[in-house]
């Protein structure tokens, strides 16, 4: 019988009761009624907290389980931070009838050739660049030079996507980045808190890290802060392509669309189904149709809101077998004293 | 019984040497973690005034060697739960003497890895955000909660085991010792006097504990190789991902707690509790994770490698020929079947062989976390030029300071905290000299056989 281990008991160098007797007190013999039949020395100095306060530590464990409210909590404690609206965008842009509008880009890859026709960088990459202010590594439309499968390659201005399903959303931990009503994706740099998910998440490589603080023309440190045109930049966060939602609600066409010389974006809205490079207006629809449109990647779900005509620049006169564009390039390391910048 | 009584009272005295005797090469290994940290927070400092412009990540690979070493320490903080829970439920006798220090890896690996990523983050100075506006969808959300959980439940875990031996230093040490000590231990100790109440509760608490800890220790690497699982990334993209870390989180775990224990018990003369049989059993348990890995890699290398579908050829150029070549064949050979043919070969199936196939598992589980890492990120989505990426000395002396982080804790700890579960293997010790066919419940809320007068 295993009991009559307790027996030799290592003597008194072990003695329990000695120490501890000091702050037993006799009121407590109702609660150790059951201590009493395990160890007679013990038994008389257990305080009323100690063999419960023990099984509630037991217990206690579980109070590991409402750990996953404690956001919640906080949340609640601190909705008066919550009332203000998410650092959000104005009022929709509507159509004349009230629908909201969802701003989408076709890009008409026979119409581009990397700009190789002016040449040059990319004018869309530079108007952009120019129009926000984007620091100097970031290219937030920028012209990949894709191979063809017969060889020579095409250029492909890549914008932010837009996704309807965006991958980005789904993984930002605080909600820095969002949808609008409009269908447009928006960071919050305010929010953003750098863990850049978001980034690893993009299937299209179309976000961008203020690793520092970005080279920007002074006139950007004055400008007023807001999700829809993301000047000024704020160090340790995202940025990517906006869609230029403030300029569309006043009718003005982005930066790209009117940067780019052979007119190949096409911006407009599907729920009008309209949409314009500057010089021909075409109902989006029947455009994506006629032209056996398609979009970046669609086999990964994500719904993008950027359709492209297929089709490469030898239509407007560039030699396919002569790869490569002039560098993209960035004006504000000239003009910014002791500006620092980063490579991509 | 007097063999038994004064083979106690050596244990005892084991227990308190650390306590009572500081030597001098004590205050030079802490002299040292301390130069090494403030090395790393010199560093730090540094990137909190320029920002993440002085790491060598930029947007293409956008984490490094911050990430991989996060991955790391949340990896090695499984010894604790194996070591404690997994063992003491399959009532594997032997593991007593090295609990004590499991958990406290545990506990110590959560906090250097928590910190690794707000390290990580541009906006450190917004990580309550992560509380105001946290949002479950995300897989960072997952992991803020898992390892808050798991940090809890490894204290907890590392805290009500140890009341019995917090109690015998408070009795032991009392009147001899500095003031605040005394006060710690009285106040840890809480009231505790080994009555048969007393260690029936605490047998209940351990065996909730252990049950509890087990799932949550699962649950927090699973969701930490979902934070690279859920993005649309082809190497990263594999069901297997979470087994997989978890089996590589419990493989490296059991390697650092071999170091571990291999240092203290040639610090602290410990070789009659931690023998030759520890580390031979160990580096069993060494064996078996490292045949799991291998299994795991196969099955995922293979799936990706037979269908080659865009960028996985890519991603295995890499990994085999390219950039990540040297690392990725030191981790499979060196990391995976060096300490198989090491546990197996009866010649280093020893202390010693067991020593050194753990440092080369940990050595190979960091390159593994960081090729998964870096490799992940470098394979185009788009077009352009293959990103490359090298840590500057900035990253280097963080993690740098991160380690020392980890072993100043593990240090202090030893001065303050009894370093072997003194009650657990007396326990044991009893149980095995008394009879010893018979088998020992997990928990000492069934066993009388120490009548809760021994402490």
């Amino acid at each position: 019988m295993r009991g009559a281990l307790a027996a030799p008991n290592d003597g008194a160098q072990m003695d329990p009761s000695a120490p501890s007797s000091a702050g037993g007190l006799a009121a407590d013999d109702l609660v150790n009624q059951d201590a009493t039949d395990g160890a007679a020395s013990g038994a008389g100095d257990g305080r009323i907290g100690r063999r419960r306060a023990l099984r509630m530590l037991g217990l206690g464990a579980l109070t590991i389980a409402p750990l996953p409210v404690l956001p919640e909590l906080i949340r609640i404690a601190t909705s008066a931070q919550l009332s203000e609206p998410v650092h959000s965008t104005r009022e929709p842009a509507r159509t004349p009838d009230g629908r909201i509008r969802q701003w989408t880009m076709i890009i008409d890859l026979r119409a581009c050739d990397g700009c190789q026709g002016v040449g040059g960088p990319p004018r869309c990459t530079a108007a952009c660049i120019q129009g926000h202010l984007a620091p100097e590594p970031m290219e937030w439309i920028q012209v990949f030079e894709a191979e063809l499968p017969g060889g020579g390659t095409r250029f492909v201005p890549t914008p932010c996507q837009q996704c309807q399903n965006p991958p980005c959303n789904n993984v930002c931990p605080v909600g820095a980045t969002f949808s609008t009503p409009e269908g447009t994706v928006l960071i919050d740099q305010d929010r953003c808190i750098g863990c850049r998910i978001c980034m690893a998440a993009c299937p299209y490589d179309r976000r961008f890290f203020n690793w520092g603080e970005a080279p920007v023309p002074p006139e950007a440190r004055l400008a007023d802060y807001s999700v829809e045109h993301q000047v000024p930049p704020r160090k340790g966060t995202v940025m990517k392509c906006d869609f230029c939602p403030d300029m569309a609600r006043s009718g003005t066409l982005p930066y790209c669309v009117q940067g780019c010389p052979n007119a190949a974006i096409y911006y407009g809205d599907l729920e009008e189904d309209v949409a314009t490079n500057g010089r021909a207006l075409v109902s989006a629809s029947r455009f994506l149709a006629e032209n056996d449109a398609f979009r970046l990647k669609e086999e990964l779900g994500t719904e993008p809101r950027v359709y492209y005509i297929p089709g490469h620049g030898e239509a407007v006169g560039r030699d396919a077998f002569t790869p490569g564009r002039a560098p993209t390039e960035w004006p504000w390391t000239e003009i910014v004293d002791g500006a620092v910048t980063w490579h991509r | 019984m007097a063999p038994l009584s004064a083979w106690h009272e050596r244990l005892v005295d084991t227990a308190l040497a650390p306590i009572r005797r500081t030597s001098r090469r004590y205050w030079a290994l802490v002299g040292l973690e301390l130069a090494v940290l403030g090395w790393g927070l010199y560093a730090y400092t540094i990137q909190l005034r320029d920002g993440l412009v002085v790491t060598g990540m930029r947007d293409r690979i956008s984490w490094g060697l911050y990430i991989a070493t996060f991955v790391f320490f949340i990896g090695i903080s499984h010894a604790g739960t194996l070591i404690s829970a997994i063992l003491r439920v399959s009532q594997a006798r032997w593991r007593t003497p090295v609990t004590r220090i499991a958990e406290f890896i545990t506990v110590v690996a959560l906090i250097c890895g928590a910190s690794f990523v707000i390290i990580d983050l541009g906006r450190p100075d917004r990580v309550l955000n992560v509380f105001i506006y946290g949002r479950w969808q995300s897989p960072i959300i997952w992991d803020v909660l898992a390892i808050t959980t798991y940090l809890t439940g490894s204290i907890v875990y590392l805290f009500v085991p140890m009341i019995p031996d917090l109690a015998l230093f408070r009795d032991r040490l009392a009147g001899r010792t500095a003031r605040w000590r005394a006060w710690l231990y009285r106040t840890l100790a809480i009231g505790w006097n080994g009555n048969a109440a007393q260690r029936r509760s605490l047998g209940a608490a351990i065996g909730i504990l252990m049950i509890l800890i087990m799932p949550i220790a699962v649950s927090v690497h699973t969701v930490v190789s979902w934070i690279f699982a859920m993005t649309l990334r082809v190497p990263w993209n594999s069901a297997l991902f979470g087994a997989f870390f978890v089996a590589g989180a419990i493989f490296s775990g059991i390697a650092i707690l071999v170091i571990v224990m291999a240092i203290l018990r040639r610090a602290y003369r410990l070789h009659e509790y931690v023998t030759e049989k520890h580390f031979v059993y160990l580096g069993y348990l060494l064996a078996a994770f490292a045949a799991i890995m291998i299994y795991a890699n196969i099955s995922e290398l293979l799936v990706h490698g037979y269908k080659l579908e865009e960028g996985a050829e890519f991603h295995l150029r890499q990994l085999f020929l390219n950039q990540f070549a040297p690392l990725f064949w030191f981790y499979l050979i060196g990391g995976l079947f060096g300490p198989i043919l090491i546990v197996l070969l009866p010649a280093t199936r020893n202390a010693r062989g067991i020593f050194v196939a753990a440092v080369l598992v940990t050595v190979a589980m960091w390159i593994e976390r960081y090729v998964i890492v870096v490799s992940g990120l470098r394979v185009p989505l788009m077009p352009y030029e293959p990103a490359e990426y090298a840590p500057t000395w900035v990253e280097w002396s963080i993690l740098a300071g991160g380690l020392a982080l980890f072993a100043l804790l593990i240090t202090l700890f030893l001065k303050v905290f009894p370093i072997i579960a003194v009650w657990e293997v007396a326990e044991d010790h009893e149980a095995t000299v008394a009879a010893p066919d018979l088998r020992r419940p997990a928990v000492p809320e069934l066993s009388p056989a120490t009548g809760g007068q021994d402490l």
